[in-house]
């Protein structure tokens, strides 16, 4: 009781609700959904959350295709996303540095996409494909470029351009404004050198700007691993794994079993492959991360 | 900045200048053409050749959503509007209460099991919110808290709380000690120092972290289309989706609720835009 007392118990007390709140919310959760996952549980008959059946739900995700193909195209989707917002926001970032007026209005534009929640991204990039009243088949068929309405969310290879097209607008922002103060916060003196030293603007960005813009990629792409899951709600509103599964991540697969099929256990067992797929890429970009600023060393 | 020792050609700044403004535009007519979309008659967005400015501007769309007129049938929008704010405002005031206790315990005291602990509640942020609903769904649905505000709210109390802790951590770490301590010489207890020293001066900070806690809250969808089932819970991302039948969308009723959810987004945002970047960097890139 005298620990309770003692200044030594201060920060411990002062974290004590958050850490009550994420084991009620978070830890707990996680140990229901771990044991489910071992489970038979079927939303329609309690009595099988206590139908032990080891691991036949995970050797069932292993041996079933479409698991595989919506786990396969997740990490498609995640690469192909992260690497095009990051090539983008790069571009971005490097053009609005060269600009010397009005940069705090380009700013704040470049972060209207970062106020959208994923649900209304997803909503308005359903409406732009839609093929009947979309803007873009519209504007094409206004120009004249084509004549019948281009399916875009009705053919599975569109829907799934429709899809990165959408994610990528709604995050290319994250590595642009990182990447834009990573630029501000360049230091000149190397730059000047290395032009009288006679580089040229390729070799200067190569071996100069790059480096120094190295940890700030990674702490964008660290932020968008963290979040990559956000992707759900675009998806469910805007194809919600369809036409036909061509469009199925790995998370509208888990609550189409969850809770349209009511096989709980199914679902958990995905839930944690997912959580790991995430852990993984936020832990490897974290190390990137740590790395690169040791790289960095006393440049900071 | 380089440009002062770049030359560049006429052309080379047209070209820059017209990039950008490509750029600018792909970033900013999604969103116009909703919102324009929000002020037409469902005619208009049918209509072919299609209608570009809309020509007989309406307020009808935004009236309809909120069951103000008499020949459509009202969607419980303002019940979502309400349910929106009371569950995104009570859990975004909890959170910086607690985060803030958590943040200055990160900062200031050095105690057994910090380190872990931080990793700790940083490894939470990392679990996707769709994987979470599907255990929280089972336990909250035998607690009785399915479809209730407070089962919501206690939903994003924690998903509010790390990130919290993390930024208000940052907060703190920058304000010397040694303000403190003088205060505390001069004959404040430590939590009158706080009060009268510290806090004051993280104020600004802690008021962005508020804003992102809200804007998280209000923004959120796969935990929220679990949890909520009726109007006594529902939230507005859940509430689009009422829009949606089988084969046929109301474009123009979902555009104005979608112009509904953007606008505090959007002032919030404006509000904070200085901390964003701020808070984006913190602890990034300078450890």
């Amino acid at each position: 009781m005298s620990f309770w007392r003692s200044p030594r118990a201060t920060p411990y007390l002062l974290l004590l609700p958050a850490i009550i709140v994420i084991l009620a919310v978070v830890l707990v959760p996680l140990l229901v959904s771990f044991w489910t996952s071992f489970t038979g549980y079927n939303l329609t008959k309690p009595a099988t959350l206590f139908q032990f059946v080891g691991l036949r739900n995970y050797e069932r995700l292993l041996g079933n295709d479409d698991f595989w193909w919506a786990f396969g195209r997740t990490i498609v989707f995640i690469t192909i996303a992260l690497n095009l917002e990051m090539l983008l926001g790069l571009g971005l970032a490097l053009l609005v540095s060269k600009i010397t007026w009005g940069q705090r209005t380009l700013r704040t534009i470049m972060m209207f996409p970062m106020m959208f929640s994923p649900i209304l991204v997803g909503f308005q990039f359903k409406y732009l494909f839609n093929d009947a009243v979309g803007l873009i088949n519209n504007a094409l068929f206004s120009l004249g470029i084509v004549r019948d309405p281009i399916p875009w969310l009705v053919d599975g290879a569109l829907a799934n351009f429709a899809i990165i097209a959408a994610e990528v607008w709604m995050s290319t922002s994250v590595f642009a404004i990182l990447l834009l103060a990573g630029l501000m916060a360049l230091p000149k003196d190397p730059i000047e050198a290395a032009k009288v030293d006679g580089c040229n603007p390729w070799q200067v960005f190569r071996h100069i700007t790059l480096p120094f813009l190295m940890p700030f990629i990674y702490i964008a792409m660290t932020i968008r691993s963290l979040d990559v899951a956000r992707a759900y709600d675009m998806v469910r509103i805007m194809t919600n794994g369809g036409p036909a599964g061509r469009t199925e991540l790995l998370w509208t697969l888990m609550t189409r079993v969850g809770y349209q099929n009511s096989q709980m256990g199914m679902a958990n067992a995905m839930g944690y492959i997912s959580i790991i797929l995430s852990i993984v890429f936020t832990f490897y970009f974290y190390r990137k991360l740590v790395g690169a600023r040791a790289f960095m060393g006393g440049a900071q | 900045m380089s440009r002062a020792l770049t030359v560049e050609k006429p052309w080379q700044r047209w070209a820059i200048r017209l990039g950008v403004l490509f750029a600018m535009l792909i970033l900013v007519v999604p969103g116009a053409w909703v919102v324009l979309t929000s002020f037409r008659p469902n005619i208009e967005v049918l209509a072919r050749p299609p209608v570009w400015i809309p020509q007989n501007p309406t307020l009808n769309n935004y009236l309809g959503i909120f069951g103000l007129l008499s020949t459509q049938q009202g969607l419980p929008v303002s019940n979502y509007f309400i349910n929106s704010l009371v569950i995104s405002i009570t859990s975004t005031i909890i959170a910086i209460v607690l985060g803030m206790m958590g943040g200055y315990a990160f900062a200031r005291y050095s105690f057994r099991g910090k380190a872990t602990l931080f990793l700790g509640f940083m490894l939470s942020r990392t679990v996707p919110g769709v994987a979470l609903s599907l255990p929280l769904f089972i336990l909250w649905s035998r607690l009785g808290l399915i479809d209730t505000s407070w089962g919501l709210i206690l939903v994003y109390l924690a998903v509010n709380i790390p990130f919290t802790i993390w930024l208000t951590d940052g907060f703190f770490r920058q304000i010397p000690v040694d303000l403190s301590e003088a205060a505390q010489i001069d004959g404040c207890t430590r939590w009158q120092a706080f009060w009268k020293v510290e806090f004051p001066l993280a104020r600004s900070g802690l008021a962005s972290a508020a804003i992102f806690a809200f804007l998280t809250s209000w923004n959120e969808y796969a935990l929220a289309s679990q949890l909520t089932r009726t109007t006594a819970s529902k939230t507005m991302p859940v509430g689009l989706m009422d829009f949606t039948a089988q084969f046929t969308v109301d474009w123009t009723g979902m555009s104005a609720m979608a112009v509904l959810i953007i606008i505090p987004a959007l002032v919030l945002t404006f509000i904070v835009q200085k901390h964003l970047i701020a808070g984006l960097t913190f602890g990034g890139v300078k450890g």
